[in-house]
């Protein structure tokens, strides 16, 4: 119990020191979107920030337009935006960007022939993995000892019984 | 000055004599082990320990060389200042690439100590191969830091001053973070050694199972925090509250993570009964391969891009070879040798070695999942030149769905009999933590005004697991069954490993709740306000009072002060903040957070407009601090895991009946 006790005082005391992990910094890059960006329409706005969420920031490392403020990533997404006020569909405004920048600007990648690696890894694995796990179980049990006769189970039942007697 | 004027000469030469003693260390034992020679396989102790000494001293004189400011060290002027904090002096040492070489070694070493001192119980010739596999990772690290990135270069003449660490580096969170990073990437190279040298020996037992699993214990458990430390510093730093983004420094870490926790579960069925022998021993090679992937991935610039990368190959190319040569040969070893091990204990699909081995199944391809997303786009862009990028989307498309049935099963596990369990049964047995729930998916339903049954389901996921880890314990105790009698003493007669197996899977619903909670019901606003005009953010009003100048040590800023009101009453005030680093012309931007009982509510500045207006966004995140709170428990459920008595040095090992029989004199 001593070390159970020792445990959570450990715990208490990082809960303790965690203060300290606090903000007292520093954001290192601020934000997206700015209110003069925005569009009027509340609903097209509101699809202007779901497709810069998917929109990858090109001079940036790993960010979406939506998360970075880069210049760069601002102008993409006015461009966005106007093309959502010109009437495109999410996917015309998606393949508008991807004949200009090319398929790096997407941050979900395209799912084609070139990506099948890429998308199926999950179920290649899970699917290896299952047949794998199947073959292992029939082996063992067709090499598992042979059942017990009826004799033998009736005579495991009464020792059983007797342990649990005694 | 003078006096530590040829510390880093020292530091340097105990470098070399650390690199001569670990080539030692990796070759006498081996030796030793195969002729049965005890001198020899003696060595192997002296030259960890030893080796230890000498990458601490040289440690120590990088620390120095910081701590004094002595700019004539190329390292410490690069990235230090004399007027730095203390703090930031000493934690600088590792927030560059030398330095973090060097702190890798330390650990890796420090590792090496641990077996070499509390190995003592284990077989001769095993402890003899394990240090030595040890030592062929430090010599080549050891290489690595004296041919391409050595700490101790001088500068003549010696600058007067130094270049200063990035302000944005210079922060607690930053400061802790890589060693505990490290300490469990490093730590699994123990797993790693044990599993070569298994290989070696061409012998594995339960015993085996038994010395290995506190060494990837500890290892998760930092690594488990380092990666919490790690999200919670991008979140209150990157200024828009993201707390996870998929980024390949994450995933980096995230690997190794993922096939440690499949490798803890897997050491458990070899430990208790014997079986998935090869398969540990392949998960072992594995989680330290992705760890040194990890290093890789991170050190030699190749993830900003393939061109930096081949512009300065020296460094990456260096640690591809070692990568080579240690994945590699430990997988041709692995081909070699493992067939030879002999496999045993048998079991059922259903069981607990079969929940175990299904835990396994989801995390490694989830593993693989990740490893896909952070390596393909790199060999591609190889292969054809193509560029593609993989972000979150591609994420919450692959890995999220593989997390459902791995969350879904785990609370069966524990409720499963090894060799063959009955799954109604456990089901039936779990019903208390079926209906709780199933109340928390309604309670969020209705909480939430029923918009999309996907979050109240995650909800309910992680409430299941919580439920579950106590409907587990709850079970065992008697409790469940009516047997109310006894359950008291038996409860706290449960072996610590079971009460570790709660708390930890309890934490990862906890998280679960965080990250749903988060993500699917924060709400954001962003306006821009001028003095006196306010914002709706959740049940709280932001007014934006006034900005205020101030003047910190080494940069001025601007506060932006806002009071938070909720049902007309003031409850607090916030005070995002815009600095301006002089020295390095940098300007930042200060987020500012609240937190509402396990919510929290954050505020950042925009852009300032010519009108006098500023835009103010301010999002409400509820519970996200689950996320956090759940990893410290189930680093809570690692720690008591390891106080357990089997893993105790010098505890007997019928440990489980003699607490038994103390369980059943205290219930009669």
């Amino acid at each position: 119990m001593r070390r159970l006790a020792f445990a959570a005082l450990a715990a208490l005391l990082f809960l303790a020191l965690s203060p300290a992990l606090k903000p007292t910094g520093i954001a290192g890059t601020a934000f997206a979107v700015e209110p003069s960006e925005m569009l009027q329409d509340p609903n097209l706005e509101a699809r202007a920030r779901k497709l810069s969420e998917g929109l990858r920031c090109l001079v940036c490392q790993n960010q979406s337009i939506d998360d970075s403020n880069a210049d760069l990533a601002r102008d993409l997404r006015v461009l966005v935006r106007e093309r959502i006020k010109a009437g495109d569909s999410d996917e015309q405004v998606k393949d508008y960007l991807v004949d200009r920048y090319g398929e790096f600007v997407l941050l979900r990648p395209v799912f084609d022939w070139t990506n099948l690696l890429l998308w199926g890894t999950p179920l290649i694995v899970l699917v290896i993995g299952g047949i794998v796990m199947a073959m292992r179980f029939r082996r063992t049990a067709a090499s598992a000892e042979p059942k017990l006769s009826a004799e033998e189970e009736a005579r495991l039942a009464d020792l059983l019984e007797k342990d649990a007697a005694s | 000055m003078n006096g530590f004027f040829s510390l880093a000469e020292l530091g340097h030469y105990s470098l070399v004599l650390a690199l001569a003693l670990s080539l030692v260390q990796a070759t006498v034992p081996l030796w030793g082990a195969a002729k049965r020679d005890s001198r020899l396989i003696r060595v192997a102790t002296a030259t960890s320990l030893a080796g230890f000494f000498y990458i601490v001293f040289a440690f120590g004189a990088l620390v120095v060389a910081y701590v004094v400011s002595d700019f004539s060290v190329a390292n410490v002027w690069e990235n230090s200042h004399s007027a730095k904090p203390m703090l930031y002096k000493v934690t600088g040492v590792w927030g560059n690439h030398e330095g973090s070489m060097m702190l890798w070694v330390l650990i890796l070493s420090l590792f090496g100590a641990l077996v070499a001192i509390f190995g003592g119980n284990l077989p001769e010739t095993l402890k003899a191969r394990v240090l030595a596999v040890q030592a062929w990772i430090g010599s080549a690290f050891l290489l690595f830091i004296l041919l391409t990135s050595n700490p101790f270069i001088r500068l003549d003449p010696a600058p007067a001053e130094g270049q200063d660490l990035n302000p944005i580096l210079q922060d607690i969170g930053l400061a802790v973070h890589p060693p505990f990073l490290y300490l469990g990437y490093v730590g699994f190279s123990i797993a790693f050694s044990f599993a070569a040298a298994a290989l070696i020996e061409g012998r594995v037992d339960a015993a085996w199972a038994r010395w290995v699993r506190p060494w990837t214990l500890t290892a998760w458990l930092f690594l488990t925090l380092g990666i919490a430390m790690g999200s919670y510093w991008a979140y209150y730093e990157l200024g828009w509250g993201g707390w996870w983004f998929w980024d390949p420094v994450e995933n980096a870490s995230f690997m190794p993570w993922l096939a440690g926790t499949a490798l803890l579960h897997s050491a458990v069925v070899m430990e208790k009964r014997g079986a998935l022998k090869i398969w540990t021993i392949l998960l072992a090679i594995l989680t330290f391969s992705l760890s040194l992937l990890g290093t890789f991935l991170v050190r030699s610039g190749v993830l900003t891009s393939v061109h930096a990368f081949a512009t300065d190959p020296t460094r990456g190319v260096f640690i591809l070879g070692i990568l080579v040569l240690f994945i590699g040969g430990s997988l041709a070893l692995f081909a070699w040798r493992a067939p030879s091990l002999r496999q045993g204990g048998l079991f059922a699909p259903v069981s607990r070695e079969g929940a175990l081995l299904y835990n396994n199944l989801f995390l490694v391809a989830a593993t693989a999942t990740v490893f896909a997303g952070t390596l393909y786009p790199l060999a591609l862009e190889a292969v054809n030149g193509e560029k593609i990028s993989v972000g979150a989307p591609f994420y919450n498309l692959t890995f999220a769905p593989l997390m459902v049935p791995i969350l879904m099963a785990v609370p069966f596990g524990p409720m499963l009999a090894w060799k063959r369990g009955d799954l109604l049964g456990a089901a039936q047995r779990l019903a208390f933590a079926m209906v709780a729930a199933i109340v928390a998916v309604a309670v969020t339903l209705v909480l939430t005004g029923a918009e999309g049954a996907l979050a109240p389901f995650g909800i309910g996921l992680g409430v299941w697991l919580i439920a579950g880890a106590l409907n587990e314990l709850l079970d065992r105790s008697g409790i469940t069954r009516g047997n109310f009698k006894h359950a008291l003493p038996r409860f706290f007669g449960l072996p610590r490993a079971a009460f570790a197996t709660a708390i930890a899977h309890a934490g990862l619903g906890v998280t679960v709740i965080g990250i749903i909670a988060t993500t699917a019901y924060q709400t954001e606003t962003i306006r821009s306000l001028k003095p006196g005009e306010s914002l709706e953010a959740a049940a709280y009003t932001l007014t934006y009072q006034d900005v205020v100048p101030r003047t910190g040590p080494n940069y001025r800023e601007e506060v932006f002060r806002i009071v938070v009101t909720r049902d007309g009453k003031a409850v607090t005030a916030v005070a995002p903040t815009k600095r301006f680093y002089a020295a390095r012309q940098m300007a930042t931007t200060e987020s500012a957070i609240k937190t509402f009982w396990f919510s929290q509510l954050y505020v950042s500045i925009g852009d300032l407009h010519d009108d006098g207006s500023v835009t103010v966004r301010a999002y409400y995140k509820p519970l996200v601090t689950l996320i956090w709170l759940g990893t410290l428990v189930m680093a809570i459920g690692g720690v008591v895991s390891l106080s357990d008595r089997r893993f105790r040095i010098g505890a007997a090992k019928p440990a489980r009946s003699a607490r038994k029989g103390r369980a059943a004199e205290a219930g009669a």
